[in-house]
């Protein structure tokens, strides 16, 4: 019976839940799914982390490599984000070239990690204007489930604070680079940019973490991106319902919240790895 | 036969001639806009701001491809074209923003199974581009008489490194700009549609920005309606 009227009508069925205050998986609206993280599972990848935020799993895999700065900033190295979601993560996408979702969403990624400063490109030069590491993060969505920027957030974050770089010097003889993987140092990660997204329905109630379901009925996204001193690194909303400055005010105490918990988890994954 | 209609104002200017006093820097540059000047669209106008230019164009409601259609109702889509080299991902993020903005406003349940199609070509980028490309699409939208519930701006503002606010700010200002902050606005409530934003910024500066966006927002449509009234006073 209440499969059938689901099926009919799927807006009047949320508003029964979200009159209680409640959303069909038993949530209340400020409540976040379960999230699970595992680092390190991937042993190809020089850092890697899996990220489950209740049914949405995405992989994130980092790998360096070799380039040469760039000419207008020489002691610079490069970050490169991309964001697939391939087929196998949910009926609607298509395989051939990324689609407008992956597209958007690899540009968001690109613009938290440049907005945040995560990693100080400095950092990553190896020899001014000659040699530099290049990051090339991979984020594949495994299964789609809704919110996927926050799970994408998370997956860097914690593939970044995974990573490991051999130390690299430059022979003065053969003027090659001698990669020594024996001694292998973590990156030195500056902020911890967290992600809280939000649909807003019927242009007023806002409700945190949406489900893909929800996010088909919502008539608007919400999706904050902030670090530990509570500086905002991005305020995503792309069109959809209008929002009053109040309401947004409401969002920003949500998002405080939920970076206290990912820094705690996160800080219990780390911990629960370093005594190898 | 109407032509393109052309309609000026210098809003706020350095002088402060016009409206309320406000502090330094905080105005927005000269703008212009000219409606109905290509022939093909159903819709089309021209938004100056400052030396930055974008020329809309609206098609629709016309046919939508089955694979696309929705049931009930419009199905919209936005092209967005950069002024040098091919489209790329930049450009269908920034494509995402101004379509979500334009599906809040227009009513798109009044035409069922068709297609608004808004192509935006940049013609000329001196700082606040995605504004200047929210105003053009508006005013293109209005010119294809495309029922909508409400009229939409675009407002840019510019961060420095010791918290000052520049509205409408230039190239220059951007590069040297701590934060950059871009809102869509609608013309009723003065609610926040849209916003993207680029750097580092607290909290409180947010507000303060989304403030002073409102205010000038008053500006802008201001704008619009003068220049829709000279428009429909002369025919």
């Amino acid at each position: 019976m209440a499969a059938g009227f689901k099926t009919v009508e799927p807006m009047e069925y949320y508003r029964r839940f979200l009159k209680e205050n409640c959303r069909p998986d038993g949530r209340e609206l400020g409540e976040f799914r379960t999230t699970t993280v595992n680092i390190g599972s991937i042993s190809t990848a020089d850092g890697s982390a899996l990220v489950k935020l209740g049914n949405t799993t995405v992989v994130c895999g980092v790998k360096a490599e070799f380039a040469a700065p760039p000419s207008d900033a020489p002691d610079k190295g490069y970050v490169v984000p991309n964001v697939d979601l391939p087929p196998l993560c949910s009926s609607r996408f298509r395989s051939g070239p990324p689609g407008e979702e992956a597209q958007v969403a690899s540009q968001f990624i690109a613009d938290v990690i440049e907005n945040s400063q995560i990693i100080q490109k400095e950092d990553l030069c190896i020899s001014s204007g000659k040699l530099a590491w290049v990051l090339y993060c991979d984020l594949i969505c495994l299964d789609y489930d809704g919110n996927i920027l926050d799970a994408c957030t998370f997956a860097l974050l914690a593939a970044l604070k995974n990573v490991q770089l051999p130390e690299v010097t430059i022979n003065e003889d053969t003027a090659l680079a001698e990669v020594n993987l024996k001694k292998k140092s973590y990156l030195s990660i500056r902020t911890h940019p967290v992600a809280t997204s939000f649909a807003v329905f019927d242009d007023t109630l806002l409700i945190v973490d949406p489900t893909g379901e929800e996010e088909h009925l919502a008539t608007g996204t919400l999706t904050i991106v902030m670090d530990e001193e509570g500086r905002l690194c991005c305020l995503h909303k792309p069109g959809g319902s209008g929002l009053t400055g109040a309401k947004l005010q409401d969002c920003m105490s949500r998002a405080v919240t939920r970076h206290k918990e990912v820094k705690k988890l996160m800080d219990e994954v780390i911990n629960s790895m370093k005594p190898k | 036969m109407e032509g393109p209609m052309r309609a000026d104002a210098k809003v706020c200017s350095e002088g402060g001639t016009e409206s309320s006093p406000r502090g330094p820097g905080c105005s927005l540059r000269h703008f212009a806009c000219e409606q109905n000047l290509l022939s093909r669209p159903d819709g089309s106008a021209s938004f100056l701001q400052g030396d930055t230019s974008v020329l809309a164009g609206v098609y629709g409601p016309a046919e939508v491809k089955v694979s696309k259609e929705i049931f009930n109702k419009a199905t919209l889509e936005v092209i967005l074209r950069p002024k040098i080299g091919l489209p790329g991902v930049a450009e269908k993020s920034r494509e995402r923003l101004i379509r979500n903005t334009c599906e809040a406003v227009v009513l798109g349940a009044l035409h069922p199974r068709t297609s608004i199609t808004v192509v935006l070509q940049v013609v000329s980028d001196a700082g606040s581009l995605l504004a200047c490309c929210l105003n053009a699409a508006c005013m293109a939208l209005v010119d294809a008489g495309v029922p909508m519930r409400a009229l939409f701006c675009g407002v840019t503002c510019a961060l420095d490194s010791d918290g000052t606010l520049v509205l409408d700010p230039t190239v220059k200002q951007e590069k040297e700009a701590r934060a950059v902050l871009t809102f869509a606005l609608d013309s009723v409530e003065r609610k926040l549609l849209m916003s993207t934003t680029k750097g580092l910024y607290s909290d409180a500066e947010l507000q303060q920005c989304l403030a002073a966006a409102q205010a000038a927002s008053q500006h802008v449509f201001r704008f619009y309606r003068e220049s829709l009234q000279r428009r429909y006073s002369k025919s």
